[in-house]
């Protein structure tokens, strides 16, 4: 499928001399837009009452995003690829624009399948291209720290939620003012929440395009100055070789390591999914908990933050430690964190925050050093759409994890009545599947030769020909 | 901040204004700064 010519890689091959430090912010420009999707829960209730619906159906909306955000980042992996970071940017933005104002209309309308259309599929398609689209480029921009630097774009998709959470509160308090955030029980009417689909998009496509535009990719050739690509080759796991994305989905390692997301991400949304209930639930004494609702608030406030951070503390910590090093501690510290919580985080409200910060900071962590793990094990050549096939663990994740913490909350009592221990079962689930995960993480070894690309010919690439390029 | 990209070749060099690249990065950096400021308050609760 061809782009039209401004869209196209070669028309943003960058020149010596440009300043790669401007490839993060247009990354960022994209992430931090997308990472709204965490951001859902501000109007769930609003919607709920807006469409005389159920929770369910309205949650719906955020797992069709999340369920196309898996399947377009895999189906399109290839084609970002091939076409480069503008066009994925500057489709990404469309996509995810579209949903909102498609969105926007379904909320105006009273037409509840418009926003399963708009922000479900249109917006998920905008979430999976979008979400793997500077990340091939910013590893081939930085070869030198590549946790860094992916770890700095998908720390965006975490503060989006962030910067999302307050401003849409913000901005229906302005279309709604009987809407008092600061008010609980108050709930801003289903017009203010279409308007505020119609602000977001229009302020999104700004920042995306913003993004689009400035974006580059750097020359074939080019490194940065300095960089001695057999440092990194020195290290284990680290190859110079390039598998393409229809060879990797054929190597134990690609599995191993989705098994590996998947255990670390369902682990994570463990927590992330109950946490504000949780945190009351381990310290309730009959009827009431200790913990209030507003406290309880700081906490969901605290863990996404440690979510973000986790994103590029971790994620930069793996260039200098290494990927299967990292993800040992993840996943390794992980269970013993698991396990404090299980036993001890009803002890302490400290012990249950502290644990539980630290878990959420390596599910961010996992999520952003993956994709210099598989640049580490299969190259920069298609990293792209290698990643946007692995994403499909975080899909499967994404329906697993509430599944098992609901399914035997389900089981223990009713909401608002739960204690710690009823908690237990799902916590010691969540140890299993670690362990899972550690093991997988041990047995990735590198990638056999016979999946290798065959060495470049002398023929110059589109990459390689920046003569072309009309950049700055 | 300024990482200057080597040489590549015999092609025409460029320069990336500083301006543009602390354009850019405010224009990430500010709206972030906003969301943290947000949560760090709400996370404030918890140690109230």
């Amino acid at each position: 499928m061809a782009v039209p010519s401004f869209l196209a890689r070669e028309r943003i091959v960058a020149r010596p001399g440009f300043n790669r430090w401007l490839i993060p912010p247009a990354a960022l420009a994209v992430h931090l837009c997308i990472g709204q999707a965490y951001a859902t829960s501000v109007y769930k209730v609003a919607l709920v009452e807006h469409f005389d619906a159920s929770l369910t159906a309205i949650g719906i909306i955020f797992s069709i995003a999340i369920v196309m955000l898996g399947l377009s980042a895999a189906v399109f992996g290839t084609w970002v690829d091939k076409n480069g970071p503008r066009a994925a940017m500057f489709t990404s933005a469309v996509f995810w624009v579209s949903g909102f104002l498609v969105g926007s209309l379904g909320i105006y309308t009273e037409q509840l399948w418009l926003l399963y259309l708009g922000y479900g599929v249109l917006g998920g398609i905008g979430l999976g291209i979008g979400y793997i689209s500077p990340v091939s480029t910013l590893i081939k921009w930085f070869p030198d720290r590549p946790g860094l630097a992916t770890g700095m774009a998908i720390m965006g998709f975490g503060g989006g939620a962030l910067i999302a959470s307050p401003l849409s509160r913000q901005l229906m308090n302005w279309y709604d003012p009987n809407y008092d955030p600061a008010v609980a029980g108050t709930v801003p009417s289903g017009n203010a929440v279409a308007g505020l689909f119609l602000t977001l998009g229009l302020l999104y496509l700004v920042f995306m395009m913003f993004g689009a535009f400035i974006v580059r990719v750097p020359a074939a050739n080019w490194r940065p100055d300095g960089f001695d690509p057999s440092t990194v080759k020195a290290k284990s796991l680290v190859t110079t070789e390039n598998v393409s994305a229809n060879n990797a989905i054929k190597t134990p390692q690609f599995w191993l390591l989705w098994t590996v997301l998947f255990c670390n991400v369902t682990a994570g949304i463990g927590i992330l999914e109950q946490a504000a209930p949780m945190i009351q639930d381990f310290f309730r004494t009959g009827e009431t908990s200790t913990v209030l609702a507003a406290t309880a608030a700081g906490f969901v406030g605290l863990l996404s933050l440690f979510n973000m951070a986790g994103r590029f503390v971790w994620s930069s910590t793996s260039d200098y430690i290494g990927r299967k090093p990292i993800y040992m501690v993840y996943l390794g510290v992980g269970i013993i964190l698991y396990v404090i919580l299980a036993t001890l985080g009803s002890t302490a409200t400290w012990i249950f925050v502290v644990t539980a910060a630290i878990i959420i900071s390596f599910y961010g962590g996992g999520f952003a050093t993956v994709p210099a793990y598989l640049r580490d094990l299969f190259g920069t050549y298609q990293v792209g759409a290698i990643h946007g096939r692995l994403l499909t663990a975080w899909a499967a994740a994404g329906i697993a994890g509430p599944l098992i913490v609901n399914g035997v909350l389900d089981s223990r009592g009713t909401p608002g009545q739960l204690v710690a221990g009823d908690y237990r079962p799902a916590l010691f689930i969540m140890v299993g599947l670690l362990a899972v995960g550690f093991v997988a993480n041990l047995l990735i070894k590198p990638v056999s030769e016979k999946y290798f690309e065959p060495k470049p010919t002398d023929v110059p690439t589109a990459a390689a020909a920046p003569e072309r390029s009309t950049v700055r | 901040m300024s990482h200057p990209a080597s040489t590549a070749g015999d092609q025409p060099t460029t320069h990336t204004p500083t301006g543009l690249i602390a354009f850019a990065w405010a224009l990430v950096g500010v709206p972030l700064a906003y969301g943290l400021y947000n949560t760090i308050k709400a996370a404030s609760a918890l140690f109230g």
